[in-house]
């Protein structure tokens, strides 16, 4: 059997050689770094994404080795496919970088900046692309859009404000779970994502609408305000599951396990879908096979504080005094907040200080 | 010359017995004695151009309509006239129905399709009834069904209501609205030339543009490529309103100068209460405004006519666009900050919201224009304006954000000193009650109008 001819493309000065059909960046990515175009709307496993949050535009300098001409407006990288002998710029044009910046500045203007207590910081596909791309002050001086709260079910938290309808998980709810869940209501700036009539989304894989969602718009009701992401591990681990592969992340501290999410690979894609029993309702160690720790990006800030294969310091003051140091302060004694017998994870809902009351006062 | 609208103003011509009395349906039995490649090559040597706004050469369009084995293809037509500004088609169909059904025919005809859209605009309610019965004329007269006039060819048109959204007029938010979904663009390619309604390849062409095939097959592409001028050929029809004393809808050939279009009594008959031209939007309101000196002649200092050419000389800078020939004139009483203001809220409005820079960039100039209108702006807020039109432009989807863009620009490029006014007088800005001193004012029209 003969090989598919490959064609080759150029971006920012670098060649590759990719198979017909591949878009400009899934090329991109072949080449990795800084060439890459951000996407927040492409999705590679959901058919029909992209092209919608425009973040992906590049200039296409020569069109193919047969027509040569350049393409007269920037294109969306994402649902453009390649041609034989196509040139591409991408970090390379000031017209691309100053597009993007537009683009950046258009979903902030909507797009609360409230990182601190957002639950999706450190995770947040518009957070990297603001500081990538962004500038440091906006121009925008009028009142941010607000919606009312919608309750779409007990899983899910549905956080419009900070939506920038990237239509990903109506594509996800669409495609993965057969049966349309939700969709856009409205038009323009008043879209909105909601379900049909206030029902809740309840389908056995509709929890990987959380994973795909690129901000804080969609959160994890059992993880919410638990912990912050970057003060837990992600280790790999995997478990015997009739509905999906099972093959999951868990979000631990100590040993008690925070929160359960698909891998995702390098492009912050999920590699697995998984099920609704193994994200939300098996939250014991003794429920997975641990593998090992996620292999997280070292500029990730979800690398904060994990060393992989790091060894802990020998404590050598025992053995100088010969006996345990005395502790000065216990602070699980003295603060509300502080008290280890609590699993934060087995507490319904966000963790308030009424959970830290201490009952015996 | 008039071409469309010759036999408009005869007796009872919306309905089949007057119409084909007055030559109705020539063009049908003329075009079945040829092949549909003979159809196709008459559209391409009239040099017929898109009349929904784009201009595109209809021929070349027709040509890139993918042909394979054994798929069905489709025709749709254009009725979704939402531009502000832009009342043609509604004419068309009201007083012409049979008109705009004997160019379908012809067109289905050419292009293969058995099963052809009329997909209209969901506030022209009473002309489905119109279209429906003059399709039920058609019908009972042997033009529509099965085998139409012995030919073999069968066809059959559908009326297919829009829900009243400005963005189903974009051809694949159209086809997706036809589709029963929600009226977002798709993003091109593949265009619908290849998928198209239901994936099936298809052309979608503005209502003056198909009932322009009849006259094409009737008088032979080359006779009406000689009307008109350049590659303006054939006539077009102007819907003009503003400040008018004859607002209406005028076919013209092309060839009239912008200044006779407006003054001459022939047509607009100048402008009322003897006041002067301020600018004009001469292509339906998504096309850059001109002012009145750079209206009335090109930049070059040559007589600025009614043709594609002409409008767009001197490119964005100092020239326009035909667009859909909504002609809107505007005295030297109109405020463009108001008028831009104005639509900037009625793009912000239409935006689907599927693309970010649309979505968020139209509401933001809208914001910033209603500070400036009623004088609560920035000197700065004009430049900031210059700077988001620029970002929208060019960088969404489909060309609603163009069409959100161009009229800041260039309302920016050329009246930027009225802009200046309303932040420099702030009090006199809020004072104005300008909306209803407008419109309380009745537009003179002369008894010899």
């Amino acid at each position: 059997m003969s090989e598919t001819p490959k064609l080759k493309v150029t971006i920012d000065n670098i060649t590759v050689e990719v198979p017909a059909g591949t878009s400009i960046l899934n090329a991109a990515r072949l080449i990795g770094g800084d060439v890459t175009p951000p996407a927040m709307c492409y999705y590679s496993k959901l058919e029909g994404s992209g092209g919608k949050c425009r973040t992906c535009l590049v200039e296409v300098s020569k069109g193919s080795e047969k027509d040569p001409r350049p393409m007269p407006k920037l294109v969306a990288s994402c649902r453009t496919t390649v041609m034989d002998g196509m040139e591409v710029k991408s970090i390379t044009s000031e017209k691309v970088l100053d597009a993007r910046k537009g683009v950046v500045e258009f979903l902030l203007l909507n797009h609360p900046l409230d990182c601190p207590v957002c639950d999706q910081a450190g995770e947040c596909d518009l957070q990297d692309l603001s500081y990538e791309h962004g500038s440091a002050g906006t121009r925008y001086e009028f009142n941010r859009r607000t919606f009312d709260k919608e309750d779409i079910g007990d899983k899910i938290q549905l956080h419009m404000t900070r939506c920038i309808l990237c239509y990903r998980c109506v594509f996800t709810a669409e495609q993965l779970t057969q049966r349309r869940e939700h969709g856009i209501l409205d038009r323009g700036d008043k879209s909105e994502i909601s379900t049909l009539l206030g029902k809740s989304l309840d389908n056995e894989f509709i929890g990987n609408v959380i994973d795909v969602c690129p901000v804080g718009a969609l959160t994890d009701k059992t993880f919410r305000f638990k912990n912050r992401v970057w003060f837990t591990k992600a280790v790999d681990a995997h478990r015997d599951c009739p509905t999906c592969s099972g093959k999951v992340r868990l979000w631990m501290r100590g040993d008690e396990v925070y929160r359960v999410t698909a891998r995702k690979d390098e492009w912050n894609e999920v590699e697995d879908w998984i099920c609704n029993t193994c994200r939300f309702d098996t939250k014991e160690v003794k429920d997975w096979v641990i593998e090992g720790p996620t292999k997280v990006s070292r500029q990730s800030v979800i690398s904060q504080n994990h060393y992989v294969n790091a060894k802990k310091p020998q404590n050598v003051l025992p053995e100088v005094i010969g006996k345990d140091p005395k502790l000065l302060m216990d602070i699980h004694r003295v603060s509300d907040v502080n008290r280890p017998e609590i699993e934060l994870s087995k507490i319904d809902g966000p963790a308030h200080s009424d959970d830290f009351e201490k009952k015996d006062k | 010359m008039k071409l469309l609208l010759e036999h408009a103003d005869k007796e009872g011509i919306r309905y089949y017995e007057a119409y084909r009395k007055h030559g109705g349906y020539r063009s049908v039995e003329k075009a079945f004695k040829m092949t549909p490649d003979e159809i196709v090559e008459e559209v391409k040597k009239s040099g017929l151009r898109g009349r929904g706004g784009a201009g595109f050469p209809t021929g070349m369009k027709w040509s890139f309509l993918a042909k394979p084995e054994g798929v069905p293809r489709h025709l749709v037509c254009n009725a979704d006239e939402s531009e502000p500004g832009t009342f043609k088609d509604r004419y068309l169909m009201e007083f012409l129905p049979h008109l705009l059904i004997e160019g379908l025919i012809v067109s289905s005809f050419a292009l293969g399709s058995h099963a052809t859209y009329i997909y209209i605009r969901g506030e022209y309610a009473w002309i489905v009834d119109i279209l429906e019965e003059a399709i039920g004329e058609a019908k009972a007269n042997g033009f529509l069904g099965k085998n139409i006039l012995g030919s073999g060819f069968d066809c059959e048109i559908y009326v297919q209501r829009g829900a009243g959204a400005y963005i189903c007029g974009e051809e694949t938010a159209l086809i997706e609205s036809l589709e029963g979904k929600r009226g977002n663009p798709r993003i091109k390619p593949p265009f619908p030339a290849v998928q198209g309604v239901w994936m099936r390849p298809t052309v979608v062409n503005n209502v003056e543009t198909l009932a322009a095939v009849v006259p094409i097959i009737n008088m032979g592409g080359d006779e009406y490529a000689k009307i008109g001028v350049g590659r303006s050929t054939g006539t077009k029809l102007i819907s003009a309103c503003g400040n008018i004393n004859k607002p209406g809808i005028y076919e013209i050939d092309m060839t009239q100068s912008v200044e006779e279009f407006i003054f001459s009594d022939e047509y607009c008959g100048g402008i009322p209460k003897g006041k002067r031209l301020k600018a004009c939007i001469p292509g339906g309101s998504s096309v850059p405004i001109l002012p009145a000196n750079l209206l009335l002649k090109t930049a070059k200092g040559e007589t600025r006519t009614m043709s594609y050419e002409s409008l767009a000389d001197g490119g964005f800078a100092t020239g326009t666009m035909m667009g859909s020939g909504g002609f809107i004139v505007m005295d030297e009483d109109q405020c463009v900050v108001r008028h831009t203001m104005s639509l900037a809220h009625f793009y912000n409005h239409e935006s689907c919201g599927q693309c970010s820079p649309c979505r968020e960039g139209t509401g933001w100039m809208y914001k910033i224009l209603k500070n400036l209108e009623y004088g609560k702006g920035k000197m700065s807020d004009i430049d900031l304006l210059w700077d988001i039109q620029r970002k929208i432009e060019g960088n969404t989807i489909c060309p609603l954000g163009d069409a959100a863009a161009w009229p800041v620009a260039a309302a920016i490029r050329h009246f930027r000193d009225e802009f200046e006014w309303h932040v420099l007088n702030p009090d006199e800005a809020q004072r104005r009650n300008y909306g209803l001193a407008h419109y309380a004012d009745p537009i003179h029209v002369p008894a010899s109008a």
